[in-house]
């Protein structure tokens, strides 16, 4: 069987050249190991650099809307792996994107690597060679790190992303072409499981936890840039009339800054990690965002992308909702 | 009411400062029919008067936790009683994901409160201003989230 990335290809080209659609975004190598870079495809020569791997982290749908602006009347085509897929179908539900102007290319994610966990295994050590088990279904669990004066195998298992490890949409749950087979089953893990330990913290040391965090927080926004669900043209935090709230690096303007991201996103978010990954500082207010999602699940019902039928949770109401908080 | 009002009793010498967002077709008729019936209750309120609880933003609370109050109260229609038919119930989801997402962070669960009070429940309006002022005084001055002046 083809490798998965000589597949990619082939359809891509395929695709380009029966002009099913004018460009592809996808993935192709990027400049450091363990990086790969979003790449758009307008020729069928550039589609022959094409990758999808361990590496292809950058949640693709963040481009969909901007793409679209700037090349209008064109058929988009579309690298989705499960959680840009599901960011796909919400960017549709919003009105974002059409879904006839679109493609979705699904691809077997298996999850993606966490670089800085990688760094930790290594020390510190920068990485300058890695060879990464081939896709699909290999069965190869190994990646080899290699760097000045060391050479590690690590299990995939010990670095991939918080987010990955409780990935229960594995394919996107839309898509019209499929390259390999969509992946059996979901992880083993339960998509709750990190957040249970977190809640059995006492409240003080919760505090603590995103006091610290918050703290560190450059206010670069990288978070928010690398989101696909905050296309506002104008972010809150960018309005000056009225400023809502300081622009400094102090922690309660920070914090109330990723609350209200948080809130932007309730029932929307489909915990695709990009935020972490693109932080800077290595902030990892992951545990928010997922506290957010099992409420919405367990209030509303409601798990964000996984169809173009129903509406979102906060767009809407039940006159049943539980109002247990209420005086 | 004056800013420096002078506690009233000895044993409870720190008076919280709360914030009320009233609904103005309900709450703050129910806030002034307690006041014409001559309903007793705390002096630690300070109302703003909103459209309907579905104006609430919760960057009004988060602003408002910041800026110095120690708690925050928001009160609206009961359900089915919304003049903008929905406003209300699409509140109640916005403030269930708002006040888990407070809680989960850190901030404790009394500070924020919320209540549905009619326009012809002025004893209820006095019982939930009894309620929020107790709690928010057991909870002490705010620490969390609050912005160094």
């Amino acid at each position: 069987m083809a490798s998965i990335n000589e597949q990619l290809r082939e359809q891509a080209r395929k695709l380009l050249a029966d002009k099913v659609v004018d460009l592809i975004i996808g993935y192709r190598k990027g400049s450091l190991p363990l990086r790969s870079t979003p790449y758009l495809v307008k020729t069928e020569e550039e589609a022959g650099s094409l990758i999808f791997d361990l590496t292809s982290s950058n949640n693709l749908a963040k481009y969909l809307p901007r793409v679209k602006t700037e090349n209008r009347g064109s058929k988009i085509g579309i690298v989705c792996k499960g959680c840009d897929g599901r960011s796909v179908v919400q960017l549709i539900i919003e009105g974002q994107v059409k879904r006839e102007d679109i493609v979705i290319i699904g691809v077997p994610c298996e999850g993606v690597v966490d670089t800085r966990k990688v760094r930790k295994k290594t020390g510190g050590e920068e990485v300058l060679r890695v060879s990464l088990p081939v896709l699909p279904g290999s069965g190869g669990r190994e990646i080899m790190v290699e760097g000045r004066g060391f050479k590690i195998t690590l299990d995939k298992e010990e670095v991939l992303c918080d987010v990955c490890l409780g990935c229960q949409h594995p394919n996107p749950p839309l898509y019209d072409l499929f390259i390999g087979r969509p992946r059996e089953g979901s992880s083993a893990r339960d998509e709750f499981k990190a957040l249970e330990e977190f809640e059995r913290l006492s409240s003080d040391e919760r505090w603590r936890y995103f006091e610290h965090e918050a703290s560190r927080c450059i206010r670069c926004y990288a978070c928010r840039d690398a989101c696909p669900l905050c296309y506002c043209e104008q972010c809150f935090v960018d309005e000056t009339h009225p400023q809502w709230f300081g622009k400094g690096p102090d922690s309660s303007d920070t914090l109330i800054f990723h609350i209200v991201r948080a809130l932007h996103t309730a029932g929307r978010c489909v915990s695709c990690g990009a935020c972490v990954r693109a932080c800077p500082v290595g902030i990892n207010l992951n545990p928010l965002w997922v506290r957010i999602e099992k409420e919405v699940k367990e209030r509303f019902g409601y798990t964000a992308g996984l169809s173009l039928e129903v509406t979102p949770p906060l767009a809407t109401y039940d006159e049943n909702d539980k109002q247990e908080f209420i005086l | 009411m004056s800013e420096g009002r002078k506690p009233k009793t000895e044993d409870q010498p720190w008076q919280p400062k709360i914030i009320a967002f009233l609904c103005t077709w309900c709450s703050y008729a129910g806030a002034d029919l307690a006041g014409v019936s001559r309903i007793q209750y705390p002096p630690n309120i300070r109302v703003v008067r909103v459209p309907c609880s579905g104006r609430i933003n919760p960057l009004f609370v988060l602003k408002c936790l910041q800026n110095g109050f120690d708690g925050v109260l928001i009160s609206g229609c009961h359900p089915g009683d919304c003049h903008y038919i929905s406003g209300n119930y699409v509140a109640r989801r916005k403030f269930a994901i708002l006040k888990t997402a407070l809680e989960f962070v850190g901030v404790e669960p009394g500070r924020v409160q919320f209540s549905w009070v009619s326009a012809g429940e002025g004893e209820k309006f006095a019982e939930v201003v009894k309620k929020v002022t107790y709690d928010v005084q057991q909870l002490g001055p705010a620490k969390r989230l609050v912005k160094p002046r």
